[in-house]
This record gives C-alpha cells, structure tokens and sequence, in this order.
C-alpha cells in the first residue's frame, strides 16, 4: 500500500479532455491515469499507452490447451486404457480433434479473463480509490501524481487553464487493497 | 479530390496475354483430348473447363456477398474500398455466361452415358431414379438459370445503384435504405442457391450417390475466403497505382482479417463433414473420402488442409501480419491456389478416378479465366471515381480503426 497524492481535473466533454491529455503529457506531469464513463476512441494512444500483450498470453493459454488435451488423450486412448471403440484404431486423430478445439478454447478464455483480472487488478472484493463519484456517470477524470518536484501550485494553475468543470487534491491509496471501501477512510482521518 | 483509375498498359497486356493463353489451351485440350474419343479426355476437357469457371463465379459472387453484408450490417469500413467489390460483382454475368454455356454442354453434349453427371440418364440406377425429382435436366437448367440470371442482376444493381448516390443531394439517405433493402432480398436469393441449391446441382450431383447436407455450407465458406483475397489482390494492386487513397492498413487489416476467419471457418466445416463419414463409417458414404484419401489423391488431400488450414492459422494469426502489405497479398495468393485446390478435390476425383492430372492444361485454363477477370474488372473500375464521394458513411471509414 502506497498512499501518495494526486490532483484531478474533471471533465464534462472529449474535446477538452484530450487537450488536456495532450498538455499534460506536453508539460511533463506525471499523469496517473485517466477515467470516462466510456471507452473513449484514440484516448490510449493520446495517453501513450503501449499495445496490449493480452493476446500473446490467450495464445500461449491456448496451445497449452492443445497439447493437454491431445497429449493427454493419446496417453489414454494408447497406453493407459485402450479400448477398441468400433474396430476404429487405438491413436484416432479425428475423434480427438472437437475436444482439442473445445479445451483449447477453454483454457484460452479462462486463461485469459484471468490475465485481463490480474493486468487490470480487478477481482471481486478488490477495491480502488474512487478519485471522482461521477468518473462512471458523466464525467471525464484526469489524474495527476503530485510528485516530491512537483510545484502544486504550478500544477493547479496548470490544470484551471484546461476549462476543467472541477479540479482538486486528494491523497490517496495508489494501488487496491482487499475488503471495504471504508478501510481507506480510516486511513484518510490517521492523515489528518 | 477525384480518383480515376487508367489501366496500365502493362495490366492490359498482361490480361490479353492470359486469355490467349487460355484460348490456345482450350484449341490444344479440344484437339488433344476430344480428338481420341476416349472417355478419360474428354472428362479432362470438362473438368478443366468446369473446374476453374465455377471456381471463378463462385469467387466474383463473394464480392456481392460482401457488399449485402456490409450493407445489411451498416457497415462503413468497406466504403473507402467499395468500388473493387462493385467492379467484380458487377462482372458475375460473364463467368455466369460461361459457366452455363459449360454446364448445359455437359448436360446435353455427352451423349447417353454421361461419364461426368450419372443422373442425366439413370439407366436403371435405383438411386438416382429416387433422385430424380431433383436430379433432372429440367430441374438442372432452372436453378442454374435463374441463379446465374439473379446473382447478375444483384451485382450490376449494386454498382448502379451505389454509382447513381453519387448524383444525389449530399446526405440524401433515399438511395442507401434502397440499397440497404436490397442487400435484404440478396441475401434469400443467395441462402436459396449459393448456400443450397447451386453447389447441390453443379459439384455435389458428380458424386450422385454421394451426399452431405453441409455440402453448400463449405463451397460457400471456400468462395469467401477466396473472394476476400480478391478484393484484397486488386485493392492491394490499386494501392501501388496510386489509386484508393483512402485505403490504409486498416481497411488491409479488416481484409486480412477476414481471410483468417473464414479459412478456420472452412476447416471446420471440412473437419464437420469429414469426421461424422468417418465416425460412421457407413460405406456408401465413406467411399466419398476413400477416393479422395486413399490412393492417387492422398497428397493433394492433405495438402489441402495445410495450405487451407495450418498456413492462414499460423501465419495470418499476429495483428503485424494482417497489416503488412506483404504478407497479406502472399497469403492471399496461397489461399486462393488452396481453394482452388479444394474445388480440385471436390470435382475430379469421382469422374477421373486415376487418370488424374494437374498440368498444362487445368493451369492453361485457369490461366485464361484470370485474364478474363483482370480484363473486364480493370474496364469496369475505370467507369467511375474511385471513391464514392457521397456514399454516406465514406468519414466513417476514413476515421476507421480495425
């Protein structure tokens, strides 16, 4: 748990939320993270956020799951227990070939909502600071770390010239943390 | 901005050179093999013939296939690309034409044991006598008709139309719910024979005791992805002349993309059709794969799947391949060779039996259909501005991100 501080501006429309992106990241503060009540189209590479690799895992899950299931089967189906099923010979490649695909996909999917969780840290019971109640509903939240070089003042100079609609401090848990959301309020009071 | 499109001396050469080359092979297939009277010849000679210009219609069909979709979907990506798919589409008539003057010249030319089509006369074949409500010249001549005579309406309606939007007010949407009806009333005509009937009649009658209800579904999944890799080849080609610049790797990208799915797309209904004859291992059904499997046939048979299966899957899989220019026009090259392969397999084997050949002359005529298409495709692309200006989602696809 790493509690640090940061300065939000909020948003109420694309357009100056993505000059706001762009000077920010111009200016060399440094931005935490931004939050939209919706995917927001280009936003990622305006925030220099690098491509995904979500993909390269779904494809190593995936050919885990073709040699398990072609693996395992051969093994059965050959040495373990063989069974003449229908004078069809021991090794029947084709019979295997729907559960391959179906455990394939299955450990691609699992695999990869697993990863996804863990990438993005989400999980049930896993909680994060809420920097804006209305970052879900209709407003575009920009966030800033206050760094130790960091001149606030400067930096909240900074943030009115962009037409925020709102724009303040917080200090706050910079990770998740495990239970409920009043765990960070208690820390919050300890801080003042 | 205008974008007019001039064939290049060079194309122009290239597609009077292919179907001169076609023409000399068919002369030198009419005398080599009709010349003898022997039954292997003149199967080869209809083969060949029937073969590579059902594969060409098939493939133009996909590119109306493709615009009903897209249309019917409300697509905007393929609007920066649009007119290459309306210039084959539009083009479907020509291969229809010969298609049928092929097919009926089977049907009536070979006399009263047909060696290619059995059920043109049962001769007391119980099988094919039950067929026969279907199975008939009446019956054979109809369908093909009346879907060769449909599909070249759709494809030249398609391009009026899509061309007439240009001299309409801007963002007058009277045109394009037209059109958007339309792709409706497309897409029954092509599930009824696309997707049914015409792959029943043209491919799946030569084996006539043979059948399988997926049949169509996988000669229809086969012209897809080789209609898509058409688009691609022109668009591609278009691209280097200068031409369509609007089309970047996005617009490559959804191409590629396409490729990709639909090859798996058509191994699965490959391995869906395959595995349940093998699992039942019902004679009259497995002499269908034993033909293919077994014998003279073994190698093209899994080459098939390599160059149909494990060569899109494994090297059109990465987003950097579907992007790159490259890679994609090599792809599309392997995928329609391989799918022209596919209907090799689904055509030669019941009539030919051994006497099997891939030599001059399947090239020689494939040869010629392809000059055919780079000659009335180049012609048809040069009637009009390559970009349809005022097609109403033209932003959209400019703005476009696969």
């Amino acid at each position: 748990m790493a509690v640090k501080k940061f300065a939000i501006a909020c948003y109420d429309d694309e357009a100056p939320l993505f000059d706001a992106v762009h000077k920010v990241r111009h200016s060399g503060y440094k931005l935490h993270d931004v939050y939209t009540p919706f995917p927001v189209h280009g936003l990622d590479q305006a925030m220099g956020l690098k491509e995904t690799d979500l993909h390269v895992a779904g494809f190593i899950f995936g050919i885990t799951g073709t040699s398990t299931a072609l693996g395992f089967m051969s093994w059965i189906f050959t040495s373990d227990w063989p069974i003449n099923y229908g004078g069809k010979p021991f090794f029947s490649l084709p019979a295997m070939i729907p559960i391959t695909f179906e455990l394939t996909v299955m450990f691609a999917a699992v695999g990869m909502v697993l990863t996804y969780c863990y990438l993005n840290q989400i999980m049930p019971g896993v909680k994060k600071h809420v920097f804006h109640p209305r970052q879900s509903d209709d407003l575009f939240v920009v966030v800033i770390e206050v760094t130790e070089g960091t001149d606030e003042a400067e930096l909240m100079n900074f943030l009115n010239s962009t037409n925020p609609v709102e724009t303040n401090v917080q200090i706050a848990e910079e990770g998740w943390w495990y239970g409920r959301f009043d765990k960070e309020e208690e820390y919050q009071k300890q801080l003042a | 901005m205008t974008d007019r499109f001039e064939v290049p001396s060079g194309l122009k050469k290239t597609g009077l050179v292919l179907s001169l080359i076609g023409i000399i092979t068919l002369i030198a297939g009419a005398v080599c093999f009709l010349g003898k009277h022997e039954e292997a010849g003149l199967v080869r000679f209809w083969m060949g013939l029937m073969q590579n210009g059902i594969f060409f219609l098939f493939m133009a069909i996909s590119s109306i296939f493709i615009q009903a979709a897209a249309g019917l979907a409300q697509g905007g990506w393929i609007v920066a690309y649009k007119r290459v798919p309306e210039a084959i589409g539009a083009n479907v008539w020509v291969f229809g034409l010969l298609v049928l003057i092929i097919l009926f010249s089977m049907i009536f030319g070979l006399g009263d044991h047909n060696p290619i089509y059995h059920w043109v006369n049962p001769h007391g074949d119980k099988v094919l006598e039950g067929k026969s409500t279907f199975l008939n010249k009446g019956m054979f001549i109809g369908f093909s008709v009346a879907a060769v005579g449909l599909w070249s309406f759709f494809g030249r309606k398609f391009r009026s139309m899509s061309i007439a939007q240009e001299s309409t007010p801007k963002n007058s949407t009277k045109l394009y719910w037209k059109t958007v009806s339309l792709a409706g009333a497309f897409m029954v005509v092509y599930g009824l024979t696309m997707m049914s009937t015409t792959p029943w009649m043209w491919i799946m009658s030569i084996d006539a005791h043979w059948y399988s209800t997926l049949f169509s579904w996988h000669v229809f999944a086969g012209a897809f992805v080789s209609g898509m890799a058409l688009i691609l080849l022109w668009t591609v080609y278009l691209k280097n002349q200068g031409n369509l610049v609007l089309v970047n790797k996005e617009h490559i990208h959804d191409l590629g993309k396409f490729m990709f799915a639909f090859s798996i797309f058509w191994t699965y209904t490959w391995f869906a059709q395959y595995m349940l004859i093998w699992y039942g291992n019902i004679p009259e059904e497995t002499t269908y794969y034993n033909k293919r499997q077994n014998g003279p046939y073994s190698f093209l048979f899994y080459l098939n799947i390599v160059v149909n299966f494990v060569g899109p899957i494994l090297i059109l899989m990465s987003r950097p391949s579907k992007r790159n220019y490259f890679t994609v026009v090599f792809m599309a090259m392997i995928i329609i060779f391989g799918q022209w392969l596919n209907l090799y397999l689904l055509t030669y084997p019941g009539p030919s039996g051994h006497n099997w050949n891939i030599s001059w002359y399947e090239m020689g005529i494939f040869a010629g259909f392809a000059g055919v298409m780079i000659l009335t495709v180049s012609k048809t692309l040069t009637k009009s501005d390559l970009i349809p200006h005022n097609h109403i989602f033209l932003k959209e696809s400019v703005v476009h991100l696969s």
